[in-house]
Parts: structure tokens; C-alpha cells; sequence
């Protein structure tokens, strides 16, 4: 398969049902994306296909062909959100924040509360309570 | 991950007919689509089937349209093409609401209404909608199309009349009319799988379709006609609990469900509810 992975471009020997998941930490070695639940629910797994929000989890790499895929590794550690997110404490454990980044991403500059309550409500987060996390977004 | 997927056979169609082609030399397949609900089954090892046909592709069957007076919804439009479809949020604003409530994002941008549909939970949350909306389950085959109306395509627990050889294709809905009302009550309103979900239209012919009630989604047929003939609120609520047949299970009690299901009655039978 082949795909633009992070800007670059990148060619994969994979089962076509192989996991994206498994195929970025696997083969890409991006561990960077999470798993947690492994059935949709959790959102550790988020990644953007073609600029929207997917969870990897249940993504076959035969649907990544062609496409393009951003990790958080993508952003590079400089991104705004995540460096918002080391100053307003959305991150704790952080397992679940590489998804909850992605998926703030996905909602563009200056999201108002309600967009950001509806963009994660597939992101689950057992620390923050997530009012530092909404804090983190709306600061960035 | 607990499956080998090294058994695991993927075929990949360009085309609707070729797909259709393979289901016919090939079979038994099992479709996939945006793999919501078949990938949970294959990372727990509990999926029965090892070889699969990818529809993922097939553009065509993407198109939200209307065609002939009805609205004619493609089966692998996702939960966000529902959203955003301003013919969908027009016509059938009750289908648009639903789908804002299937998981989060992440779900709504791959689920599809017709692995909502295929997949036959009988939680399933577009269901009711299509069948209070008295939808039509378009199939088809290598050999031909058949047209099956969404109340009789289940025929029992996860039961579907779809043949091994077919293919959802689409769904047509005709105008409906009435006020559309949909709501799902759940532990919470993303990601949670119903305890009861309702769809009613109200009006002078009122229809009334509930989810999460019985083995398959239930349209409350002489709920609706005492309402037609005048019944009071209280009666039909007295009339629709003895409609449905809801189950004690990890995510509610039958008693919980009866009762629910009787206030959702009033409550989107009311005026100005959403």
C-alpha cells in the first residue's frame, strides 16, 4: 500500500486487514498512537484520515491506501495545541492524549466550548476530568 | 488484537457489479464497509468469517439524492454525510438527528446507515428512524434488484431477509408527513449503546418505531392506530408497553425500558420537542 504518511510519502508491505493501528506502530514504528480499548469506544487510537478523525483501531490498512495519514508525530512537538496542552495541564497520564490532540485538531482554530465537547466526545480521559483538556483547546 | 488475520481472504471490488459478481462466484463473503462494528468483533477473535468484500470503495453507493419525489439515501453514506446532507436534514431532519448521536466523530465518520442496518443490533440507532419513516431496503443481486420494505427486512434476533448473494444498495424514503421527533436515552449521549431509542412521526396517520425493546427494531402498530382513532396520551402509553417486549440486561432492566418508553411516547408526541 502506499500513502502519505505525516507529509511523506511511504510504501507498505501489510495485510490489507492488518490494523492501522498495528501498521503505524508495527511497520512505521510511530508509537506515538495509543491503544486502549481496541473497540471503538476510548479514541487513544485517533488518527486523521484525510484530515478526519478515525479510531485506527478499527481502520483495516487496505482503507489507508492512497490516502493521507497524520499521526501526533506529525505535528512535530511544537504544535499550538500541544504545547497548550503542557501548559494547562491537559495531559496527565497521557495515554489518551496523542487522540484527544488529533481530534482538536480536526476542529480548526478557535472551536467554541460546544464544538469541543462534541469533536471528543469519543475521546475518553480517566484523569484531567477534562476541564483542563477543554481549558488546553481553548487556549491554544 | 486477537485474531490471526494471516487466514483473513479481502476482496476488492472497483465496481458494484463486480462486486455483485464475486458475492455470486465467490461466495460466502462478508461484506465490510467502515468496519465499526466487524473490526471490534476481529480484534476480540469472535468473528466467524474469514473472507470479506471491501464495498469501502465503490463511490456509487455514497450518493444521497433524491430521485422520482423520494430521497434516496446510498447505504455506504457514513453517519457525517447524514449530518451534513442538507437534503437529509430537509427531508428526514429525524435520520439527521440520530446520527449525531451514533458514537463520537470517529465512529460517525466510517459507520455506515447500511452497516447500521446489516448489522442488525436490535440497539441499532437509524433503525427506528427507518422505520417510522416507512423506508424501502433496496437489494440487489448479480441477477437483479429487489425492493423489500425496512419493516419486514428482520426476522428475528440479528435475523435479516438479505440473501448470502446480495448486496444493500440504498434506501428510499417517500415524503414523510408529520413532525419528525427522535431521541435515544442512554448512560450517556455519545458513544453508549441504547436502553431505548424512539422514532415517531406525528401527525394524523402517527407512527411510532422503538429500538433496544424487543429482538428487532418495533413499529408500535396499534399504538398507532388508537391515536389515529383519538386516544388519549395515557391510553396509547397504557397500549405501547404491552407492544414491546424489552429484556433485563447489562444495560437496563425490562421495568426501566417499559417505563421510558412510555414517557418518550409523550414526551415526542409533545409539541416543540426535538
Amino acid at each position: 500500500m502506499r500513502l502519505i504518511l505525516n507529509g511523506k510519502r511511504r510504501e507498505l508491505n501489510v495485510h490489507p486487514l492488518k490494523r492501522l493501528l498495528d501498521v503505524l506502530r508495527e511497520d512505521c514504528a510511530l508509537t506515538g498512537t495509543k491503544e486502549g480499548c481496541g473497540e471503538g469506544e476510548c479514541g487513544a487510537c485517533t488518527v486523521l484520515l484525510d484530515g478526519a478523525p478515525v479510531n485506527s483501531c478499527l481502520v483495516p490498512a487496505a482503507h489507508a491506501d492512497g490516502a493521507r495519514l497524520m499521526t501526533i508525530e506529525g505535528l512535530g512537538g511544537r504544535h499550538r495545541l500541544q504545547r497548550a496542552f503542557v501548559e494547562h495541564g491537559g495531559a496527565q497520564c497521557g495515554i489518551c492524549t496523542p487522540g484527544m490532540i488529533l481530534a482538536a485538531v480536526a476542529l480548526g482554530p478557535k472551536p467554541s466550548l460546544n464544538a469541543i465537547k462534541v469533536g471528543l466526545a469519543g475521546n475518553l480521559c480517566r484523569c484531567t476530568g477534562y476541564s483542563a483538556i477543554y481549558r488546553s483547546i481553548r487556549q491554544a | 488484537m486477537q485474531s490471526s488475520i494471516s487466514r483473513l481472504t479481502l476482496f476488492q471490488p472497483s465496481s458494484l457489479d463486480e462486486a455483485l459478481t464475486m458475492l455470486r462466484d465467490e461466495g460466502p463473503l462478508a461484506p465490510m464497509a467502515g468496519c465499526t462494528d466487524l473490526f471490534v468483533a476481529l480484534n476480540f477473535g469472535t468473528l466467524a468469517e474469514t473472507r470479506f468484500l471491501d464495498l469501502w470503495q465503490l463511490d456509487a453507493l455514497k450518493t444521497i439524492e433524491e430521485r422520482d419525489g423520494a430521497l434516496s439515501i446510498g447505504a455506504l453514506a457514513t453517519h457525517t454525510d447524514l449530518i451534513r446532507s442538507s437534503l437529509v436534514r430537509r427531508r428526514l431532519p429525524m435520520l439527521a438527528a440520530a446520527a449525531r448521536e451514533i458514537g463520537g466523530v470517529q465512529i460517525q465518520n466510517r459507520g455506515t446507515l447500511g452497516g447500521n442496518v446489516a448489522n442488525a443490533s436490535p440497539a441499532g440507532d437509524t433503525l427506528p428512524v427507518l422505520a417510522a419513516a416507512d423506508a424501502t431496503v433496496v437489494l440487489r443481486n448479480a441477477g437483479g434488484t429487489r425492493r423489500v420494505p425496512f419493516t419486514a427486512f428482520y426476522t428475528g434476533y440479528r435475523q435479516t431477509v438479505r440473501r448470502p448473494d446480495e448486496l444493500i444498495v440504498s434506501f428510499d424514503i417517500a415524503p414523510v408527513r408529520g413532525r419528525q421527533a427522535f431521541r435515544k436515552v442512554g448512560t450517556r449521549a455519545a458513544q453508549a449503546i441504547s436502553k431505548v431509542v424512539m422514532a415517531v412521526v406525528a401527525g394524523e396517520a402517527p407512527r411510532i418505531a422503538i429500538g433496544s425493546v424487543a429482538p428487532t427494531v418495533v413499529r408500535a402498530r396499534r399504538t398507532e392506530a388508537a391515536l389515529a382513532a383519538g386516544a388519549s396520551i395515557a391510553e396509547a402509553q397504557r397500549l405501547l408497553v404491552e407492544e414491546i417486549a424489552p429484556i433485563d440486561d447489562i444495560r437496563s432492566t425490562a421495568a426501566y425500558r417499559r417505563r421510558v418508553t412510555a414517557s418518550l411516547l409523550a414526551h415526542l408526541l409533545a409539541p416543540r420537542s426535538s
